[in-house]
């Protein structure tokens, strides 16, 4: 299975619209949303029934038995997140703040702190004519990257589709690290602006450090042209494939907002995703370098 | 007043209306705490800036003492430890600083050491104190640096503090919004915007924040959003609309209230109904 991951560092660049329509040309039969912070794909993806759905167990959460803690207090001294407060029912576990590094249970004379299961969030996996593998952390939770990984295993086990699409999260952390693992190639939709430009940047260089394929292309270019100009320049330099612009299209808003892409709608941003989908397809037919 | 600027989407304006908020603000400190792609000093343009490193403490192991007990490495629940030829090996990444492997050491063989994961870029527009931080590229997380930035609030003599906090409703964001007063949500008029504005408006609701919303890029679609902050009582502040000037003049780093008149008396307005106090719910 090649695996197409779809990033862009600054958010709001248009990863999900750009995933939804290439998912919609290439009729494909594999697809996962790695944003799992704030999943969206599912909104765009059409299927007819329910997805099979399962907790995410993220990791141990620390809890303290009030009845044998003697309250001396060496758990929250030694808890370097500040997760364990002194409250008038005694020592407790702020679930958010806790990592589960199991410092408390190591140090509290009384063995009155363990460590359980966290649900951390929710897998979901939608097998129909075609398979959709997506999740959602709960909120306020880490360890999204562990998720991201897991979305990934779910898609590729339940899939033997040729081509997988993925779309990525924002940033350049643990989720961005986790998502661009085994992936035959990553297109990054970029901004055109200084802050886009920046973002785009710090991205080039974290995906340089982690060895994957990169393809850029612009979105609503013509909001400036000159910063567009600066990308492809960019790219030039680093020997990144440049693969297209896309205009700014309200259509394209209002396809979403419908429930549908811009592939449904005959438009200018439509047919340029489509061109830019061509290029990708052709790189990935090229042996990977 | 400590107010966090936060979205759950990406791109929705964050910077924007914390970048105008902190310059229409008479003294403010503006945190840039989205420390994996920071876009605040892009237009607030700091001058005198000073860097400040931030850290986090990794376990450093002295061969001549390791017994070879393997405790630290059983210890870790992160699998961050190795034990690999004569002494254990840390990966940097996965690990939570959390100390436990020096506290089971038997042999005092593990120290912990300040490793940089990022820095803190400190400065000055006009009136506004301007500390953006910044991680290291291949870091995984950021939050040291979130951590750090709220230190700087607490040492600052500015009135207000803006907090610019990152996209999403991860630990990140909760560390940003930690110590605010107020956690004003942006949020565009979109499917994707009012799905991702639920999110983060529950997680603010949760933690038990005064809240209070701006629509940005408002368009015909406004119901999307202002429906749902009826539902939940949340106070929509402003509905800014969008405008190609406004894109344009963003794309190339201007502060929209030193650029645009209009702008800067809704930006203006905004800051009147927050200092009220009334806003939020």
């Amino acid at each position: 299975m090649k695996q197409l991951l779809i990033l862009s560092g600054k958010g709001g660049t248009g990863k999900t619209t750009t995933a939804a329509a290439f998912i919609a040309f290439a009729e494909a039969q594999a697809f996962a949303d790695c944003d799992v912070d704030a999943p969206n794909l599912h909104l765009v993806a059409q299927f007819a029934g329910e997805p099979e759905r399962r907790p995410y167990l993220g990791g141990q959460k620390a809890l303290v038995d009030a009845e044998t803690c003697a309250r001396c207090g060496k758990c929250a001294a030694h808890c370097r997140f500040s997760a364990v407060q002194e409250t008038t029912a005694g020592f407790v576990v702020d679930p958010i703040a806790c990592e589960g590094c199991g410092v408390c249970v190591a140090v509290c004379p009384e063995q009155a702190v363990r460590l359980v299961d966290d649900v951390a969030g929710e897998q979901a996996l939608y097998r129909e004519d075609a398979v959709f593998s997506t999740a959602k952390l709960k909120m306020g939770r880490g360890n999204s990257g562990k998720l991201v990984t897991e979305v990934k295993k779910a898609l590729v086990a339940e899939s033997e589709a040729a081509l997988a699409i993925i779309d990525g999260s924002p940033g350049i952390g643990c989720p961005v690290i986790a998502s661009v693992n085994g992936m035959d190639l990553v297109l990054v939709v970029a901004e055109p602006s200084g802050s886009g430009i920046s973002d785009l940047k710090r991205l080039c260089a974290t995906a340089a450090t982690l060895q994957v394929r990169l393809a850029v292309c612009v979105n609503k270019y013509d909001v400036s042209p000159q910063h567009t100009e600066c990308i492809e320049t960019f790219c030039r330099q680093q020997g990144i494939a440049f693969v297209g612009k896309i205009p700014f299209d309200p259509m394209a808003v209002r396809a979403v907002n419908e429930g549908t892409t811009v592939v449904d709608i005959d438009c200018p941003a439509g047919r340029a995703v489509r061109e830019i989908f061509a290029k990708l397809t052709a790189l990935l037919a090229e042996r990977s370098i | 007043m400590k107010i966090a600027v936060l979205s759950g989407k990406g791109g929705t304006g964050k910077t924007f209306v914390s970048v105008n908020l902190a310059q229409t603000a008479e003294s403010a400190l503006y945190l840039d705490c989205d420390v994996e792609e920071p876009n605040g000093h892009l237009f607030l343009r700091p001058e005198g800036v000073q860097r400040q490193v931030v850290t986090k403490l990794l376990p450093a192991f002295a061969a001549e003492k390791c017994t070879g007990c393997r405790r630290c490495v059983d210890f870790c629940r992160f699998n961050a430890l190795a034990y690999i030829g004569k002494s254990p090996m840390v990966f940097k990444d996965v690990c939570h600083s959390c100390g436990g492997c020096a506290l089971v050491c038997p042999a005092g063989a593990v120290r912990e050491e300040p490793v940089e994961i990022g820095h803190i870029a400190l400065g000055r527009h006009g009136q506004v104190e301007v500390a953006s931080g910044f991680l290291n590229i291949g870091e995984a997380s950021g939050i040291p640096i979130i951590e750090s930035l709220l230190e700087i609030a607490e040492r600052s003599a500015a009135a207000h503090v803006i907090i610019d906090c990152p996209p999403g409703s991860a630990c990140s964001v909760v560390e940003s919004v930690k110590e605010a007063d107020l956690c004003l949500i942006v949020a565009e008029p979109t499917r994707f915007g009012a799905h991702n504005f639920e999110m983060v408006a529950e997680l603010v609701q949760v933690l038990g924040k005064r809240c209070a919303v701006i629509v940005n890029k408002a368009s015909d679609e406004n119901a999307l959003i202002d429906d749902l902050c009826a539902e939940r009582g949340l106070p929509v502040l402003a509905h800014i609309p969008y405008s190609a000037e406004t894109a344009r003049a963003g794309a190339v780093g201007q502060v929209a209230v030193e650029a645009e008149p209009a702008l800067g008396e809704v930006f203006s307005g905004l800051w009147r109904e927050i200092l009220k106090g009334g806003a939020g719910a």
